[in-house]
């Protein structure tokens, strides 16, 4: 147990007391991209053709449920359906986070769920004004 | 003891995978973003900003159409443009929602020939992403014209329905204009760099991607709106 301690805050030092390991793999990299490619998102370009590919049907298929007036429940669901897939191609595509690591991808990515909050709040406190108004000043629909 | 240390990096463990490398990274006195360009990692979180500052504009336009008692216009026959005698619903708002789409394509083509380093195609597609930003500002320009003139909107009423609806639609949706004319100064200066070899000492083409980032940001914003505030 001591031992395995031992190892641990030995490694723990050595690590603290070691270069960086980012800009030793950044002169690394830009010593090789004098004859190789740069470090970085480097992707077939058949990804994005593809994406953007969707991206066009996707648009479509939303601009139709207005051109074609889906009306009740449909549209809303149809409405954002298209707009989180269209949102999530170009997050993880086109702006790289499905290739980023998690620690950049939680920390962009979680925080805006706080945002679910305060929609939540905002939308009861908007039926309440909505009835308030219908109530008392008797502009009802 | 740095000449000891320099050598001394070939027993450190490799960084953890999956969700202990989160754990990892975040955890110990160290660089969080890894292997990841300091530009970027900040342009992310100028982003995640501007994402709050998008959902407060779009909430509070939830806010307002939600509670308001006065029929909210509709805005498929608000922004219907007349075309060969016959009124179109929402045309100019689809074609811009192309026109965005695509510049977002030539700016991830751009990034891609970016870091193959093949300054031509990169500095061309660039241009070509500022051309569509540009003919989207223009359009957006003669809407704007469109309601203030011929359909008399004002942020403080209009004579559709709901008063609320103009200050909404102005405060979006030019705030979001003013993002895509900034991102065409942005990218024209990128783009100009490029082409006079101004990245070609260190070989490091990390910029188009920050700026890239940045367009695709101004493409995601009007997903949503084009979603929530056009179609619905």
């Amino acid at each position: 147990m001591t031992v395995e301690r031992d190892n641990v805050a030995q490694r723990v030092t050595r690590q603290a007391a070691a270069p960086q390991p980012a800009p030793l793999h950044e002169e690394a990299s830009a010593r090789r991209s004098k004859t190789a490619h740069a470090h970085g998102q480097q992707h077939p370009i058949g990804v994005y053709l593809k994406v953007w590919g969707y991206l066009f049907v996707l648009s479509t298929m939303s601009y139709l449920v207005d051109y074609f007036h889906v009306e009740g429940v449909l549209r809303p669901l149809l409405i954002v359906t298209f707009m989180f897939l269209k949102a999530g191609l170009i997050v993880a595509i086109f702006m790289h986070m499905a290739w980023e690591r998690l620690a950049l991808i939680y920390a962009i990515l979680v925080p805006p769920l706080c945002l679910g909050t305060l929609i939540l709040l905002m939308a009861i406190e908007s039926d309440y004004t909505f009835w308030t108004r219908t109530i008392f000043f008797g502009s009802g629909p | 003891m740095t000449a000891t240390t320099s050598t001394d990096t070939t027993d450190i463990a490799p960084p953890p995978e999956g969700l202990r490398s989160l754990a990892a990274d975040w955890s110990s006195d160290q660089e969080v973003f890894k292997q990841v360009h300091w530009g970027k990692a900040m342009m992310w979180i100028f982003l995640l900003s501007d994402t709050f500052v998008f959902s407060c504009f779009l909430t509070s336009y939830m806010t307002m159409r939600a509670s308001t008692t006065v029929p909210w216009p509709n805005p498929s026959e608000v922004f219907a443009l007349t075309i060969g005698g016959r009124p179109i619903p929402l045309i100019l708002i689809a074609i811009m929602t192309f026109i965005l789409i695509s510049s977002s394509g030539t700016m991830a083509m751009a990034v891609n020939f970016a870091y193959r380093r093949d300054r031509l195609k990169t500095t061309l597609l660039m241009l070509a992403t500022a051309g569509f930003g540009a003919s989207f500002v223009s359009m957006q320009a003669f809407e704007w014209t469109k309601l203030i003139v011929e359909e008399g909107v004002r942020p403080w009423g209009n004579p559709l329905g709901a008063p609320q609806f103009g200050s909404c639609f102005f405060m979006i949706t030019g705030f979001h204009g003013l993002h895509v004319s900034i991102g065409v100064i942005y990218l024209s200066i990128i783009a100009s760099k490029v082409a006079r070899g101004h990245y070609e000492q260190k070989g490091n083409y990390e910029v188009v991607e920050i700026a890239g980032l940045y367009w695709h940001f101004v493409d995601l914003v009007w997903v949503f709106i084009f979603a929530l505030f056009y179609l619905w």
